[in-house]
């Protein structure tokens, strides 16, 4: 229960500022159709540079719930999903909104976000500090299985293709080793000057998530995009929550499903929102409804997508694996901070990090508080024309790439590397191993070297890297990871290829 | 040879490209102890990198939509103003000069709205004044973050 010796410091005057400006700011971002989560959170990591740590993640991790949950505004209201999450979401939720149901569904989304996501931080204070007791074990070679079991289960799940989502992975790790080799006191890669320093987590961040989402805005052209929100007549708030009683299964699905996938390194809330939906849908007695506007639908997926929050911090916290594509946006601000996730992360940072966690239990409470009363407004300026948009990201991307390390190095990096990104999208590859590749590149190098040192002087490599339990256990996982994915792609044939024919996208 | 098959076969061995510089330097640059982690990265990378062109080239690689022609002609002028603000405009024009043109640039060039008609120029002005009014807070003033000055500010 020790968490309960760092509440004080979420209701601190500038913390509890920065997490309700970061609870409504997230709300709105979320809203707001192809600003992503991912990318809300890596535009304001330069943002957290001039504050605490401690100030710096209230700040994301408000950022992170909230724009999950306000992904929900303009999937109800527009029938534009406002993050990959709220896929599911969209599906009922709309058809509520068109029945001139819009209210009951925000509330009842808002409410069962708020139920899934102060489950799944409940999940995070209690797993996390048993993780980390288990973490004590970990030696050097262990940690660098660990680094690749981070990048091969992102790689393998989180793309369509498992072959092209272990070549982000590489391409990161790659990415990683650019630049000044501090143990050697030898350059690596460096093919411009820019590249001395090697590449900066953020800058990168910001290239690899913002800059595409730009171009996606910029490759549709001069087209009228916006569409009419519906209208959100008044409901009553306490009508909402004794409804939500009666989806109660609905609720536990979600949640449980939630939970459980976002403790597995990589999955993300798009999938814990459609599986939960499928999962909802599959044991309702009135499943026949789903689709057409079945409140049950809503609260499966949304209670999912908030649960998916706390747990994806858990393996993040300890293992420096995210559980998410946010999650490691978030890695990157820990780091920034010098805050290295690990057993002693309680022991070394416990203001920091306990106060980050509950300061995430309080938003769940702040989100659905705010989520509720802003929800109509919110939608109104979701729809900002994506001109303005485009143009805004671009700018902030620029300015948020620079004020890091005031480098204009540093802004061409970003860019390069978000073109870059974007030409790889088109063709399947995805962002989330690259950049996993790429912050978890250093752990596992240093590792790797320090082991194969003090391999040298024990027995050699082999039995230093590919013996022992643990050692087994994790090859074992990583093989076991890209062994289901290939399995996967196999079964699905590459189904995909039939609904996303090379080149027609803009058609 | 289909165009779907081309379009994945040209990001396929760019890719193999690179692989293979990335194996190249990994075992011939020294000392060689600072490359011991790329070079087992670059083994598996070149791996996955011949893998992915032979799916490419056999038509197997179907996942991805690859870009375009009207995508790049939308692309292409928004592309380049972003180019020349990042490569050129920011650093020789001042960065909030830069910023400026670029962000009325885009927004003005993307805008369904009329470029024929005034009242929509003054408000993409305004809108572009507004935008960098808050950049010019939250940076210069909020963050202290010292920009590169250019020929005017």
């Amino acid at each position: 229960m020790e968490f309960l010796n760092y509440f004080g410091g979420v209701f601190e005057p500038w913390a509890f500022m920065l997490l309700l400006g970061g609870t409504i700011g997230g709300l709105i971002l979320g809203a707001t159709p192809g600003l992503s989560p991912t990318m809300a959170v890596a535009l304001l990591i330069p943002f957290t540079f001039h504050m605490s740590a401690t100030h710096g993640l209230v700040l994301l991790g408000a950022a992170y719930t909230s724009t999950v949950a306000g992904g929900a505004v303009s999937a109800i209201l527009l029938k534009i999903p406002g993050a990959p999450a709220n896929i599911a979401t969209a599906l009922d939720g709309n058809e509520m909104a068109k029945r001139g149901e819009g209210a009951r569904a925000l509330h009842l989304s808002f409410l069962s976000s708020g139920v899934g996501g102060v489950i799944g931080i409940l999940l995070l204070i209690f797993l996390t500090p048993v993780l980390a007791q288990w973490v004590l074990k970990i030696q050097t070679p262990h940690v660098f299985w660990i680094a690749i079991l981070g990048v091969t289960v992102i790689g393998s799940l989180d793309s369509k293709s498992f072959v092209k989502g272990l070549l982000s992975g590489c391409i990161g790790l790659w990415l990683s080793t650019i630049g000044y080799d501090e143990i050697q006191g030898t350059e690596r890669f460096i093919f411009a000057d820019a590249l001395g320093g090697g590449i900066g987590i953020i800058p990168a961040l910001i290239g690899l998530f913002a800059i595409p989402q730009v171009l996606d805005m910029m490759a549709k052209g001069r087209v009228d995009a916006l569409v009419e929100a519906l209208e959100v007549p008044r409901q009553k708030l306490a009508a909402s929550m004794r409804e939500l009683t009666k989806y109660g299964r609905a609720l536990s699905i979600g949640t449980v499903v939630g939970s459980i996938i976002g403790l597995i390194p990589g999955v993300g809330g798009q999938i814990a929102g459609l599986v939960a939906y499928d999962q909802s849908r599959k044991m309702s007695p009135q499943r026949e409804k789903y689709g057409t506007g079945h409140p049950e639908g809503l609260v499966a997926a949304e209670s999912a997508n908030n649960a998916m929050v706390g747990p994806s911090l858990v393996p993040l916290l300890t293992l420096s694996i995210p559980g998410s594509p946010t999650a490691a946006v978030l890695l990157g601000g820990l780091l920034i901070k010098e805050i290295f996730p690990g057993s002693d992360i309680f022991e070394k940072h416990p203001e920091v990090v306990w106060t980050f966690i509950n300061s995430m239990l309080i938003g769940q409470v702040l989100m659905v508080i705010f989520g509720i009363m802003i929800a109509g407004w919110a939608a109104k300026i979701a729809r900002a024309p994506a001109p303005i948009m485009a143009a805004g990201v671009l700018v902030l991307a620029v300015f948020g790439s620079y004020s890091v390390g005031q480098s204009v190095g540093d802004v061409h990096i970003m860019l390069a590397l978000g073109i870059g990104m974007f030409v790889l999208e088109k063709f399947g590859f995805s962002a989330a191993p690259l950049v996993l590749g790429l912050i978890l590149g250093p752990i596992a190098g240093d590792n790797f070297t320090q082991g194969m040192t003090l391999a040298a002087a024990q027995d050699g490599p082999w039995v230093y890297f590919f013996t022992g339990t643990l050692n087994i256990v994790l090859i074992a996982l990583v093989v076991a990871s890209i062994a289901y994915s290939f399995w996967h792609n196999m079964l699905a044939g590459d189904k995909s290829a039939a609904a996303e024919p090379v080149g027609r996208e803009a058609k | 040879m289909t165009s779907h098959r081309l379009q994945h076969i040209v990001p396929g061995f760019a890719i193999f490209v690179l692989a293979s510089v990335v194996t190249w330097l990994s075992f011939t640059e020294q000392p060689a102890e600072a490359f011991l982690f790329p070079r087992v990265i670059s083994v598996v990378f070149i791996i996955l990198a011949i893998w992915n062109l032979i799916r490419a080239v056999t038509g197997m690689s179907k996942v991805g939509r690859g870009i375009s022609v009207e995508t790049l002609k939308n692309l292409a002028p928004g592309l380049a103003v972003m180019l020349l603000y990042v490569f050129f405009g920011a650093k020789h024009l001042g960065f909030y000069l830069g910023s400026t043109l670029a962000f009325f640039t885009i927004y003005s060039f993307y805008d369904p709205a009329s470029w024929s008609s005034v009242k929509d120029w003054i408000k993409r002005a305004l809108v572009t004044a507004a935008f960098m009014a808050v950049i010019y807070t939250l940076f210069a003033v909020v963050l202290q973050v010292h920009t590169p000055r250019g020929i005017l500010f």
